[in-house]
């Protein structure tokens, strides 16, 4: 062999993770990583503006194919979280709110955006029929709007849309995987859904307490501190105010529209 | 990103869709770009950093350029236009050091050989490579794009900007050059 033949030797492969780099550095793909939750190993993807995706699927593969068909863009395996994200990721996912983390909804209407950021609000251990997301926010009437702004909500568990039932009292449909993830969430926030379930088919929309004439949203951390003896149940609003109650300063019972 | 776009068919393909090809041309070229900036700079780290950002300022400059000047590019030389500058910057003072043979030869020895041929069958990858890396910049360059990376003269000549007959020189020189680094340090 001569001495160009030896060079061509010195040809290289470049590494396999060099491609998915250049492409998260272009902003032409999203990267992810992979996290533990209640509801097992979910996908989380961001880029510079944030969390763009918290997502369950059965392998990379899938959430990769998953991400582009929804976003668009790809989504490549991150070597490493940037530091603003890595300090309040896990957090969020335990606690299910953004809290300090960043989320990229670039790709949301604002009306959707206007729903997950009340979504964001309910407490862990709290539930909100939809028809409240759409008071809340100024839309009252838009309640099927609010269901499907959440069915397509981006980041569950982060933005707990899981918190957002049906009036009726019935969990309703969930976005992540599963509908039976919405219940295994509530439960695991310590919230008793078959107390729930049956309470809401007794037509409990309500309820208040006898000393103090508040009447809150079931859920509602002053609700549960009422004690049995005083604990007074409404089927609607309207009933509430007849019977000289007020609505809660903390968690807003609205009229259903 | 699925069925691969030949080179040949990118710069069309990179005026008509930037975001969409943009993939295809890192495929295309990561290996070429990894390689020839491995053996300029010497260090792995470094060619890594270096491909990623070239490809990184590639694409900002596609994004800026007028879709008829994208579809007139050869890319194979255009991305060394970036790329060689990048690893100047970093083969800092490579030529001083003097590496002592660390890999073993990747060919059979023939004793019929003479003693140029000898001394590179004997020695390895990597310690030639150790002997690319100590050229001189202008020689290195012209070295690897030529015969680790396989460009043309006038492909290398536009990607370093230095006229055609200087680069067949500096190829020229370098490879004397190595041939007399290798004979004179065969083991």
């Amino acid at each position: 062999m001569n001495i160009t033949e030896h060079l061509a030797g010195l040809r290289a492969e470049a590494p396999a993770h060099l491609l998915p780099r250049i492409m998260a550095a272009t902003g032409l793909a999203d990267r992810y990583v992979v996290r533990d939750s209640v509801l097992g190993r979910v996908f989380v993807a961001f880029n510079d503006r944030g969390v763009s995706a918290v997502d369950l699927a059965p392998s990379p593969q899938e959430f990769e194919e998953r991400f582009t068909e929804r976003h668009g863009r790809p989504a490549v395996p991150a070597e490493e979280v940037p530091a603003p994200i890595e300090a309040h990721l896990d957090r969020a996912i335990a606690e299910g709110k953004p809290g300090k983390l960043t989320l990229d909804l670039a790709g949301v209407t604002p009306f959707q955006e206007a729903v997950l950021r009340k979504t964001a609000e309910i407490p862990a251990g709290e539930i909100r029929p939809y028809g409240w997301i759409a008071t809340e926010i100024g839309r009252p009437g838009a309640t099927r709007a609010v269901g499907t702004a959440l069915a397509r909500n981006p980041v569950p568990l982060v933005v707990p849309c899981h918190r957002v039932v049906r009036s009726d009292g019935r969990l309703g449909d969930y976005s992540l995987g599963d509908r039976s993830n919405k219940g295994r969430l509530l439960e695991a926030e310590g919230l008793d859904t078959g107390r729930l379930a049956r309470d809401a088919a007794r037509g409990v929309r309500f309820v208040g307490s006898d000393t103090t004439h508040i009447f809150c949203h079931p859920t509602c951390r002053d609700a549960r501190r009422i004690t049995t003896r005083h604990r007074v149940e409404f089927r609607s609003t309207a009933a509430a105010a007849e019977a000289g109650y007020r609505p809660c300063r903390r968690c807003r019972p609205a009229a259903a529209a | 990103m699925n069925e691969p776009i030949d080179i040949d068919r990118l710069p069309a393909a990179l005026a008509r869709d930037l975001d969409g090809a943009f993939p295809h041309l890192v495929r295309a070229l990561q290996d070429a770009v990894f390689s020839g900036a491995l053996r300029m700079t010497g260090s792995r780290a470094d060619a890594e950093d270096v491909t990623q950002e070239a490809f990184l300022r590639a694409y900002r400059a596609l994004g800026d350029y007028p879709a008829a000047r994208i579809r007139n590019l050869r890319l194979r030389g255009w991305i060394w236009t970036i790329a060689a500058n990048l690893c100047r910057n970093r083969a800092r003072t490579l030529a001083r050091r003097r590496e002592t043979l660390v890999s073993e030869p990747t060919v059979a020895v023939d004793p019929e050989a003479g003693p140029e041929q000898r001394a590179l069958d004997l020695i390895g990858l990597e310690d030639l490579a150790a002997r690319v890396a100590r050229l001189p910049w202008a020689q290195r360059s012209s070295v690897v794009l030529r015969h680790v990376v396989g460009l043309g003269y006038g492909e290398i000549a536009e990607a370093l900007g230095r006229p055609l007959g200087t680069v067949k020189n500096d190829v020229h020189r370098g490879l004397d050059r190595l041939r007399t680094l290798v004979t004179q340090e065969a083991p």
